[in-house]
């Protein structure tokens, strides 16, 4: 698509609260060669940076946030061992360690947590393991619907919704925003904290901008720049 | 631009490097001291800190930072305490019991309250973006790292469970409004000042406050 620190400095002069970043194959072929792409995306991004992919230990996510990040986001690794989520908010704070969920429903009100980009099941209960990871130390969740991610659909406003009224700990919705409409019914009838986007802003399919004013005319919390 | 120099405390508790960029791109010069001997000869000290009350405050103690920092903020030159590093300055702090700070200005660290005025419960830590406020006091902004959001409600990130409360009024210098409840956002007591909020992480507001901090 283009230089990833031409897109990060664009959505950090538009506005954007927090950057994200998800290797998505990292788990699949086992590499973690964000770190370059951090280190130069936080020379001239001053705004909270999340990253995702890979990171399979303490040392991994001690790697990430040397270059630059603030937070990691671990799923994977977390599932494969649930005691990665306590070491790592120990070590870096609980405001490090966000616990990434990718959530397949199963049946109505129902989802399982899937791994490798929505490529594995885990057979768990997505609501039970979100419980068990904020109590083992999660300090925030990135909750991605498998079902809507690039659907362009809407986001999984009911898993939202449930997720957000389950944990003490800010939720990011994540998958299927298509319109301005979505963002706000995620971050109102969902509950969300956050809402992450991503191919909706790299194809300029909506100005950041716009979606920011809207937001605010709904009476959502967005922040004056 | 001439370059500015500031001197960086690194005492294992923080996350020095954003710190550090932020600051080199206001046009400073940044040194990292790992023990004392360097602080007393700083122009301008910053003391930033992340995790738990205790840990931090154990740490300045074992690397011998807290006689020195004491000896530093009796000079009158400028420092800068960010999130823990904040709250380090005061008297206590009540995160998993009770235990000493550095006792530069007088006060509390105190849980943020998990409830709202309202009553509603409201997430704990508060993350995220909020706005900067005048305190009770109408403290005037002029003069100090605020200076150029007088009359504004500058939004800045937060990541915090405890938050000071400064038992002098006049050493608060701004607040944010969090489910109802006023939180001490940063204090200025002459040439010490220390923010709850991470001015590194807070996009271009942010850096004109360390610029501005640069400036005094």
């Amino acid at each position: 698509m283009g230089d990833p620190q031409a897109f990060a400095i664009r959505y950090y002069e538009a506005g954007a609260d927090e950057l994200v970043y998800m290797d998505i194959v990292a788990s699949l072929y086992g590499r973690n060669n964000l770190s370059d792409i951090i280190r130069r995306a936080a020379d001239r991004v001053f705004i909270p940076i999340t990253v995702g992919g890979g990171i399979r230990s303490v040392d991994d996510a001690r790697h990430i946030l040397r270059s630059g990040a603030d937070k990691v986001a671990i799923n994977t690794a977390a599932v494969a061992r649930p005691e990665l989520i306590t070491e790592v908010s120990r070590r870096f704070g609980s405001q490090a360690m966000v616990l990434s969920i990718e959530a397949k429903q199963v049946a109505p009100g129902k989802w399982e947590a899937y791994t490798d980009n929505g490529r594995e099941r885990t057979r768990l209960d997505v609501l039970e393991w979100i419980c068990r990871g904020v109590e083992l130390g999660a300090g925030e969740i990135l909750l991605t619907s498998v079902d809507r991610e690039g659907t362009r659909k809407g986001f999984d406003i009911d898993l939202v919704r449930q997720v957000s009224a389950a944990v003490p700990v800010p939720v990011i919705a994540s998958g299927g925003m298509g319109s301005i409409e979505h963002f706000i019914e995620a971050a109102t009838a969902g509950c969300a904290d956050a809402v992450s986007m991503a191919d909706v802003l790299h194809y300029n399919r909506i100005p950041l901008e716009a979606i920011r004013d809207a937001g605010r005319q709904a009476g959502l919390a967005v922040r004056s720049i | 631009m001439t370059q500015k120099p500031i001197t960086l405390v690194d005492y294992g508790m923080a996350n020095l490097l954003n710190v550090a960029r932020a600051f080199e791109h206001c046009g400073a010069t940044v040194r990292v001291v790992e023990t004392p001997d360097d602080v007393l000869a700083a122009e301008r000290l910053v003391v930033p800190g992340v995790g738990a009350f205790r840990d931090c405050l154990d740490e300045l103690r074992r690397r011998g930072f807290d006689d020195v920092l004491r000896r530093y903020v009796d000079t009158g030159r400028p420092m800068l305490g960010i999130c823990v590093g904040m709250q380090a300055l005061f008297d206590v702090s009540e995160e998993f019991g009770e235990h000493p700070g550095l006792g530069h200005l007088p006060g509390r660290v105190r849980a943020v309250p998990r409830q709202a005025v309202d009553g509603a419960a409201q997430r704990v830590p508060h993350i995220g973006w909020n706005h900067l406020v005048q305190p009770e006091s109408g403290r005037d902004w002029s003069g100090t790292v605020l200076e150029p959001f007088v009359g504004q409600r500058p939004a800045v990130y937060f990541v915090h469970s405890f938050a000071a409360q400064p038992e002098d009024p006049a050493d608060r210098l701004a607040d944010c409004v969090y489910g109802g409840h006023r939180v001490c956002a940063a204090v200025q007591r002459g040439n010490l000042m220390a923010t709850q909020f991470h001015p590194e992480r807070s996009g271009e507001i942010g850096l004109t406050i360390l610029h501005r901090f640069l400036d005094i």
